[in-house]
């Protein structure tokens, strides 16, 4: 009982009240851009844009689930529907916080299941702007994170925190983030390069309230160097649907089920 | 010539069947395909006089019907080959799927395949086409249907495959007409070959489980079937005037291991090829029983950019019987073979560009063949890949030796939707 009059004091409490940390605001922002609901499918619209326009369609579902708290492990499923050359293909990621993942890719035309052995933090995905970490999120604890201001994106209080890695193993010096103040979602994130110029921009275009669930439906991450960028649109967003744990496996890799991956 | 009219058969009975209206559930119907050019400039010509070792127009068209358990899948080819100046048509796939909660089943044409190498197969015992290898087709045409049966089970402790394959389906090698190679007995043009028959006690058998084991993907394999390999009979070695090519009866008893290691992807396969009809070695038409091992490393040293190195070794086990029987006149293999490849793979401009360089190498008998590969994808749609096959080093006999003046360079294009 008394524990639950201090949850309910705690709530009470106005937010500036408490002094959050740098790392706390970097702990929510995880929590709520990769880790919502304990599972979670979207249909996923990747456009590649060069400089002069010209475009490249990804489309795939995207299946995840969580396993143990934020921060912890999870499991990627994805299906492939374009481009044409990719049709059918499944790829499999056991992500975990402190050591590398294991993927797995299924080739449909051989039906041949493979490990492989790409790095997330310098790979790009599939061809696009975004990192693999990109996609499925960094750990917390790669980085030095310090509260740099509190500032207004647009209409959004924000804290704007710079974090930088502690090793040198991605290819930007320093990263600053726009977060929001209410839902903890990333609205903006700056990727400086080792020169200190400003190389890549995140932005959060497009956010949406799915079962409760705060959730960035459109996304862009441009670069600024090549003015190469590519635009993510999330449909058919859903979270707990009860994805059984059977679905990360080989049998399902060649086979994924229609139900999970329409 | 009876199963090729059975395939163009059943390739369109099937197809006329699908088109009816009958489907009404049409949404759930995907068809998908490509057309493709792939032509193959050889060094110097072809033993029968022409310049080209492959040059054919092919158009693949893939039908997926799912129906609740049921899915029917169906893959086929039509193909013009202006070497030989003939159209074909090819039944690459066809099968159905049928999924239950802890198994399935698929029954029909179906490739599969098993084991970890990257162009070495120990426990991949499954029919190949090596002349697609060598011609410069794409990859996936090295790889060959099973007609068969394949069970999936999945209880909690492990998952297995259980296949039958009634009708015996032997290895395609390279054909006499459009690559040099080396035989024993060139004047002896009388040959036949002899397929096991398709009979209950010829059904070929093939199970694998697998599991995690401590965060590697553990395998178990074994097979009971035949050697995909021709090997030959001369009626009389003293004066030969006919060769008699047969499959010997064969069982692979094998394992692989493969997870993360050393910052990449480390991958271990063994296979004991256990050659039934001679377990003694004392016939020299029966290959001896072999070991085999290969280890295989996979990282990525940079962005994009990616190195797999593969070593293999074989082992004939009884080699004293085995030099006593082989008679004279014909080349003699090594007690243990070995075998290096490295691969580099370079993604560019988004993953769009391609290089690739791939290579065998014999360290024990010191032939080779070196395959590099640039692949560019014009759009969402059109990709074109541009390689060459060099061949060369070892004796007259060995694998890749035997097909030095048979350097090629290839194109494939294709549109694919």
């Amino acid at each position: 009982m008394i524990r639950y009059l201090m949850v309910l004091l705690i709530m009470l409490l106005p937010i500036e009240a408490l002094a959050i940390s740098a790392e706390d605001v970097m702990k929510k922002s995880q929590a709520a851009f990769h880790y919502q609901g304990k599972d979670f499918k979207s249909r996923v619209v990747m456009k590649l844009i060069s400089k002069s326009g010209s475009e490249r369609v990804r489309e795939l579902t995207m299946l995840r689930k969580n396993f143990g708290e934020a921060g912890g492990d999870q499991k990627f499923f994805m299906y492939f529907f374009q481009p044409a050359d990719v049709k059918d293909m499944t790829f499999m990621v056991y992500k975990y916080p402190a050591k590398d993942d294991d993927r797995w890719l299924f080739i449909p035309a051989i039906n041949m299941v493979r490990r492989i052995a790409a790095q997330d933090k310098t790979s790009s995905f599939v061809g696009s702007d975004f990192t693999y970490e990109d996609v499925s999120g960094r750990d917390i604890q790669d980085d030095k994170h310090a509260l740099v201001k509190e500032e207004k994106l647009g209409a959004r209080d924000c804290y704007v925190v710079k974090s930088v890695p502690k090793a040198g193993d991605v290819d930007y010096s320093h990263k600053l983030s726009w977060v929001d103040k209410v839902n903890s979602l990333p609205l903006k994130e700056e990727y400086y390069d080792k020169k200190g110029e400003l190389a890549r921009v995140f932005t959060a275009d497009e956010t949406k309230d799915v079962k409760g669930f705060p959730t960035i439906t459109k996304r862009t991450m441009k670069n600024l160097h090549s003015g190469h960028r590519t635009e993510v649109t999330y449909t058919k967003t859903d979270y707990n649907i009860g994805i059984e744990d059977s679905l990360f496996s080989e049998r399902f890799l060649k086979q994924p089920p229609k139900k999970w991956i329409e | 010539m009876s199963i090729r009219r059975l395939e163009f058969i059943f390739c369109f009975g099937v197809f006329a069947f699908l088109m009816l209206p009958f489907y009404a559930t049409a949404s759930d119907v995907s068809i998908h395909g490509f057309a493709q050019g792939n032509y193959s400039f050889g060094a110097r010509t072809n033993p029968e006089g022409k310049d080209f070792k492959w040059a054919e127009e092919r158009f693949q068209l893939k039908l997926d019907v799912p129906k609740e358990s049921f899915r029917l899948f169906i893959k086929t080819d039509a193909s013009f080959d202006h070497i030989d100046e003939k159209g074909s048509l090819e039944l690459r796939e066809g099968y159905i799927d049928y999924t239950a909660q802890k198994w399935d089943l698929r029954a029909g044409r179906q490739i599969i395949t098993w084991g970890l190498g990257d162009l070495i197969f120990i426990n991949d015992v499954f029919p190949k086409d090596y002349e697609a290898f060598f011609s410069g087709r794409p990859l996936e045409y090295m790889k060959r249907g099973i007609d068969g049966v394949k069970i999936g089970a999945y209880p909690e402790f492990a998952s297995f495959e259980f296949i039958a394959i009634p009708v015996f389906e032997p290895n395609n090698y390279t054909d006499a007409r459009r690559f040099y190679m080396f035989d024993p007995m060139p004047n002896v043009t009388n040959r036949e070959e002899k397929d096991p028959a398709s009979n209950f006690k010829n059904t070929e058998f093939a199970v694998r489980a697998y599991r995690d084991i401590a965060g590697f993907d553990a395998s178990v394999y074994f097979y009971r079937g035949f050697y995909r390999k021709p090997y030959m009979i001369p009626d009389d070695l003293n004066n030969t005037t006919k060769i008699t090519f047969h499959y010997p009866k064969l069982s692979v008893y094998g394992a692989s291991l493969q997870g993360r290691a050393l910052d990449g992807v480390l991958s271990f396969e063994a296979g004991w090829y256990d050659s039934r009809q001679d377990r003694k070695g004392v016939d020299y038409t029966v290959p001896n029983s072999q070991t085999k091992f290969l280890v295989g490393y996979q990282r990525q040293l940079w962005e994009d950019f990616t190195i797999g190195l593969q070593y293999f070794t074989e082992y004939m086990h009884d080699y004293s019987e085995y030099k006593k029987a082989q008679p004279g006149g014909l080349p003699k293999d090594r007690k243990t073979g070995q075998l290096a490849t490295v691969r580099l793979t370079q993604l560019l401009m988004h993953q769009t560009m391609k290089l690739s360089l791939f290579s065998f190498y014999s360290t024990s008998e010191g032939d080779y063949l070196i395959n590099p590969e640039i692949k560019y994808n014009f759009s969402d749609n059109i990709w074109a890949a541009i390689g060459a096959n060099i061949f060369g080093g070892g004796e007259k006999w060995s694998q890749f030796g035997q097909l030095d003046k048979n350097d090629n360079v290839y194109l494939q294009l294709r549109y694919e939707f």
